[in-house]
This record gives C-alpha cells, sequence and structure tokens, in this order.
C-alpha cells in the first residue's frame, strides 16, 4: 500500500500552487486568453465574418497599417480583407470552446467507464479495459483522421471525435485511482455502515478521484486544441465559416512563401502560448495534488 | 506459447473485422457514392444504371461481403481520379513515406539518446533542465507549426533549405531512395527533423529516466569498483539496458509516426501516402481514402500483433500474466 498522499486544505493548496512563478505565469496567460476568447465578441474592433465590415481592398496589409476608413489594423490583414486581431480574437474562442467542451465530454465518460469498471470487477472489468487497451494501441491523430473523413466537417463532428480519442485515457486513469480508493479503510468503513454500492462510488470514491482527474483534463484539453488545430490546418476539422486557430493558421500558409508572415505566425503564437500555459498548469497541478500518475 | 499466439491472432483478427466494417460502412452508408460518379445532367435511368454497377442495389451486407472478398484477392477498387488500382497507388508512394519515417526515427536516436544521457547523469545541472524544458515543448507543440516555422526561418529568410518536395534520388542495391544523393538528403532533412521531434522527445526522457535507475544499480558499482573507464561503463554496461525500454516504445510508436506523417508531408508537400490521403479527401476520391485507411489499419494490427509475439518471446512473463506490466 502506497503512503497516504498529503493533500491540504483548498487555501494550502493554493499557496503551494503559487511558489514557482512559471506556474503562475502560465495561470495569468491561460486566463487572458480566455477572457480574450470568450469575450471576442465585445473586444474584437471588427466582426470578421460580417462581410458588410470587412473591405477586401484591405486585404494583406502589414501589421500596424490603416484602413480608408481610418481603422487601425494592428496585426494586419489576412487574405480576404479580414482584420486578423479580430479573426484571432474569434480563433481563439472556437479553439477554447472545441477543446474545453471535448475534455469535459470525454472526462464526463472515461469517467463513467473508469468507476464502473473499478467497481464491478470481473468480467465487466476486462471487457471494458480490453476495448481502453485497444483504442489506446491507435494512435489519436489516425483515428480521428478515420473519423472526420468518415463524417465530415463541423463543429459537432470534431468535438464527437475528439471524445473518442480522449476518453480511454480518463477511464483508465480513474479505474486505478478507483481500485486504490475503494481497497481504502474508509471505503471498508462505509460499507460497514451499509451504505449502497451507488453511494459509495459517487459520494465516497468519486471525490477523491477528482485531483487526479483535474490533473489529467487539464493535460488532455491542452492536446484536444492541439489536435483539433492540425486536423483544421489539414481542412479536415471546422468549416471555413467557424475558422479556429488552426484554420487561420492555414490560410496563412499559402502566403507565408511570399513574406506574409504575419497570417499564420500571430495566430500560431496565440495557439503556441494557449498550449503550452495549459501543460505547464498541468504540471504544476500535478506536482501539488501529487496525484500517482 | 501456441495458444497465447493463437489468441493474440483471433483478437487481431477481430479488430481487422470490426475496423474494416467501420470504414466501409462509415464512408459508404453515410455518403452517397452514386453522386460523385454521376454527372449533372444524368437523369433517373442513367442513376439506376450506376446504382446496379456499383453494386448499390443489393443488401448492405452483401455489399460488405463483395468489399472483402475483392480485399482478400487484394483489390482496392480504383481511384477515381487516377484511374488506377488504389492500392498500386499505396504502394507507388510508401517508399517515400517510409524513407522519411526511417530518417526521423535515426535523428531522434542520434539527437535523443546523448540528450537524454546528459540529463540523466546531471539531474540538476541548467543545461540538463534546457534539455528537459526541449522535450516538454517537442511533446506539447503541433508538428504542423514546428514545420511551419522552420520553413519560415530556413527557407524564406535563409534561403537555406528547400521548402517543399522530394529531391534527386537515386537507386542503391534496387533501393530507389533519397538518402543516396546530397539534393535528395537537402530536401529530406527539415520534414524528417520536424517528425522526428516527438520521438526524440520520448527518447530524451526514456534514456533520462533510465540513466537515474541503471546509474544506481550493483552491477554499475561492481563495474566502478573494477576500475572499468566510466566512459566504458556508460557506452557498455549503462547503454544496454537502457536500450530495451526505448527499442520497444519505438517500435510501438512506429504505426504513430506513419500516423503523424499525414502532416508533415502535407506541410512540406512530401509525395507520400498521407500526402495523397489529404489530396484523395480534398477531391473525394472515395475508393483511394478506403483503400488508405484499410491499409492503415492492417498495418497496425500487424504491427501491434508483431510486437505482442516478439514480447512474449523475449519476456516469458507477459504470457503468464496476460500483458506485459
Amino acid at each position: 500500500m502506497s503512503a497516504v498522499v498529503a493533500v491540504g486544505s483548498g487555501r494550502d493548496l493554493w499557496r503551494r500552487f503559487l511558489q514557482v512563478p512559471s506556474a503562475v505565469a502560465a495561470l495569468v496567460v491561460f486566463a487572458g486568453f480566455c477572457v480574450l476568447g470568450f469575450g471576442a465578441p465585445w473586444i474584437a474592433p471588427q466582426n470578421p465574418y460580417d462581410l458588410t465590415q470587412v473591405d477586401i481592398l484591405d486585404s494583406l496589409l502589414p501589421p500596424g497599417s490603416q484602413s480608408f476608413s481610418g481603422m487601425t489594423y494592428w496585426l494586419g490583414t489576412d487574405g480576404q480583407g479580414r482584420d486578423m486581431l479580430s479573426a484571432m480574437l474569434y480563433g481563439i474562442r472556437i479553439s477554447l470552446v472545441v477543446g474545453l467542451l471535448s475534455g469535459l465530454l470525454a472526462l464526463a465518460f472515461g469517467t463513467l467507464v473508469g468507476l464502473i469498471a473499478a467497481y464491478r470487477r470481473g468480467w465487466v472489468d476486462t471487457v471494458l479495459m480490453r476495448i481502453v487497451d485497444l483504442q489506446l494501441s491507435f494512435p489519436t491523430i489516425l483515428v480521428a483522421l478515420i473519423l472526420l473523413v468518415i463524417l465530415g466537417r463541423g463543429v459537432d463532428k470534431i468535438i464527437f471525435a475528439l471524445v473518442v480519442v480522449q476518453w480511454a485515457y480518463f477511464a483508465r486513469t480513474v479505474r486505478g485511482v478507483a481500485l486504490v480508493e475503494g481497497a481504502r479503510d474508509y471505503v471498508e468503513a462505509a460499507r460497514g455502515l451499509r451504505l449502497g454500492g451507488m453511494r459509495i462510488l459517487l459520494g465516497h470514491i468519486l471525490p477523491n478521484c477528482l485531483p487526479t482527474m483535474l490533473v489529467v483534463a487539464t493535460m488532455q484539453m491542452a492536446m484536444a486544441i492541439s489536435l483539433e488545430a492540425t486536423l483544421s490546418f489539414l481542412g479536415l476539422g471546422l468549416p471555413p465559416t467557424r475558422p479556429s486557430l488552426g484554420l487561420l493558421i492555414a490560410n496563412g500558409f499559402d502566403y507565408l512563401q511570399s513574406g506574409r508572415y504575419w497570417i499564420s505566425v500571430l495566430p500560431g503564437l496565440a495557439l503556441l502560448a494557449i498550449i503550452v500555459s495549459a501543460n505547464l498548469l498541468g504540471d504544476r497541478l500535478r506536482d501539488v495534488l501529487n496525484p500517482r500518475l | 506459447m501456441t495458444e497465447f499466439i493463437l489468441k493474440r491472432v483471433l483478437q487481431a483478427l477481430l479488430v481487422l473485422i470490426v475496423m474494416t466494417m467501420l470504414v466501409f460502412f462509415g464512408v459508404n452508408v453515410v455518403g452517397n457514392p452514386v453522386y460523385i460518379f454521376a454527372s449533372s445532367e444524368c437523369d433517373q435511368a442513367c442513376l439506376n444504371k450506376i446504382i446496379v454497377d456499383l453494386g448499390l442495389d443489393r443488401p448492405i451486407w452483401e455489399q460488405y461481403l463483395t468489399f472483402v472478398g475483392n480485399m482478400l484477392q487484394g483489390d482496392l477498387g480504383n481511384s477515381f481520379t487516377h484511374g488506377v488500382p488504389a492500392l498500386h497507388l499505396i504502394f507507388e508512394r510508401l517508399p517515400a513515406t517510409l524513407e522519411l519515417a526511417f530518417a526521423a526515427l535515426v535523428i531522434a536516436l542520434v539527437v535523443g539518446l546523448p540528450l537524454g544521457m546528459v540529463a540523466g547523469l546531471r539531474p540538476e545541472a541548467w543545461y540538463s533542465k534546457g534539455i528537459m524544458g526541449f522535450s516538454m515543448i517537442g511533446f506539447s507543440l503541433p508538428v504542423f507549426w514546428i514545420g511551419l516555422i522552420m520553413i519560415l526561418v530556413f527557407s524564406v529568410q535563409l534561403g537555406w533549405m528547400p521548402a517543399i518536395g522530394r529531391g534527386d534520388t537515386a537507386v542503391v542495391l534496387g533501393i530507389e531512395s533519397s538518402f543516396f544523393t546530397l539534393d535528395g538528403l537537402h530536401h529530406l532533412l527539415m520534414p524528417a527533423f520536424t517528425l522526428s521531434l516527438i520521438m526524440m522527445a520520448m527518447v530524451i526522457r526514456l534514456t533520462r529516466a533510465g540513466m537515474r535507475e541503471v546509474l544506481f544499480a550493483d552491477y554499475i558499482k561492481f563495474a566502478r569498483a573494477n576500475g572499468i573507464r566510466e566512459r566504458r561503463i556508460l557506452s557498455v554496461h549503462v547503454m544496454k539496458n537502457i536500450l530495451i525500454p526505448i527499442v520497444t516504445v519505438l517500435g510501438m510508436e512506429f504505426g504513430g509516426v506513419i500516423a503523424f506523417a499525414v502532416v508533415v508531408e502535407s506541410i512540406f508537400s512530401w509525395p507520400g501516402v498521407g500526402k495523397m490521403l489529404i489530396d484523395a479527401i480534398g477531391v473525394l476520391d472515395r475508393p483511394l481514402i478506403v483503400a488508405y485507411l484499410v491499409f492503415v489499419v492492417f498495418m497496425f494490427v500487424i504491427l501491434n500483433l508483431a510486437v505482442d509475439i516478439l514480447y512474449s518471446v523475449l519476456d516469458p512473463r507477459v504470457r503468464l500474466d496476460g500483458r506485459p506490466s
């Protein structure tokens, strides 16, 4: 039996989290991007998908240029004359929504499977874990690719594909933790009080799996955002009407060779900042919460 | 032993059946292939003729069996756009992809092993932390972004590297490859490096972890006590023992590299199977898409099977427990 994990009070954990400067920076950056993304409709100087606001004559302007109407394009414009800053804000929004939603759905489904496997044991456990093994033996990008080729483009479709490739990680992790927790004394005590199986599972075992789930979810969300960007870059993920950061980068790729770097490099930097900050957050959370991963 | 192999082969067959079903039903039932063949002035009679020609009037399970039957004879249909058998196209493009994947593997080992050893020897040094930071970046950054920046820096700004395409190839010992010409290597370097980053990050981590474990083992202490030089201890005694997990993981990851080659090939316009898939998706060349997917699934299942069986031969505990720990 491994040593009991020392998990202090919320305030204590928070203080330990803040001890590392890189983690604080990551938190600030990530939170900042969330505010920018979800506030896009109010912050953005232009609605890049409203054709009446976009002037094709302003296309391919470098950062800092001014339009005829006197508006300044701080980050330049793309091939269709859209303000890059606005397009990026909306792109960040879609990337974050896809990452968060798919992460949460995969978390919910994976946790359910993991808990059932750990609780029922026996053949249920064997069958479920065999499926998880099988799923994990295929590379995520390949499975997502196959699904999207079959399903086509769309926000709902890419979220579905991302959930399919992610749930197995959650299922395996939660099962592992739930098995360990299930053997602890407090579960024995709960059984002694003749509490129902469901109540023990959801009320006692699940809360103790939460720290691990939080860490895995943060990491998986970063992976989901990265994977979505990759698939959109290949033209498989989101439709051109809802350009995420990956699609913006892909659009700019055509102009890269002619030296118009800003169209793909700037959204790329935003993507980078989101992924790296989410990963740093996950790393720090793991150190603080110390689940045995 | 025979029982174990038999069980694994049966499992692999089951996976193959399920996956071919998924691909077949997915591509052929969700979409309607008739409209791809039909021209715009096609009337109902003409549509019906296409439906009969394609065998779409027969029940779906019969269509699937025909598909499997043809597949077993190596016939995955003809590509719409190229007009030649899809499998033929795949095998024509495969050498370029394998070449890229192999070059990536070599780069990952040649760069990753020394870096991992350094990081394992002095875990607290600043350069070791730098190496681990680099490996985290290799893991987390999207591959396509790295490729893009490499093109921007080395091709557009500095003009050192060709941005796209495969260079000259030469035939040595019956193998046609870019490895044998300078131009070919020049073109290969950037895509191969981009593709190698994930594997490199993994090699660094595994090597470092292996070093931390092996350096404190008794046989290393004995080797030191025997007066064997540090260099020899590292290159022979330590190396031998950390290579086992690295080789295993790389073997299993090789399929993933082929999958990620799709991304790298589309960025660098490398004429391999991955680029072919993306092009096929662009023009909705269904037979080619199905052929690629079936081919990759086959490759994967066989690779996994081979690794499993090899494992059980090398390590008898696997057979007894049922799975490697």
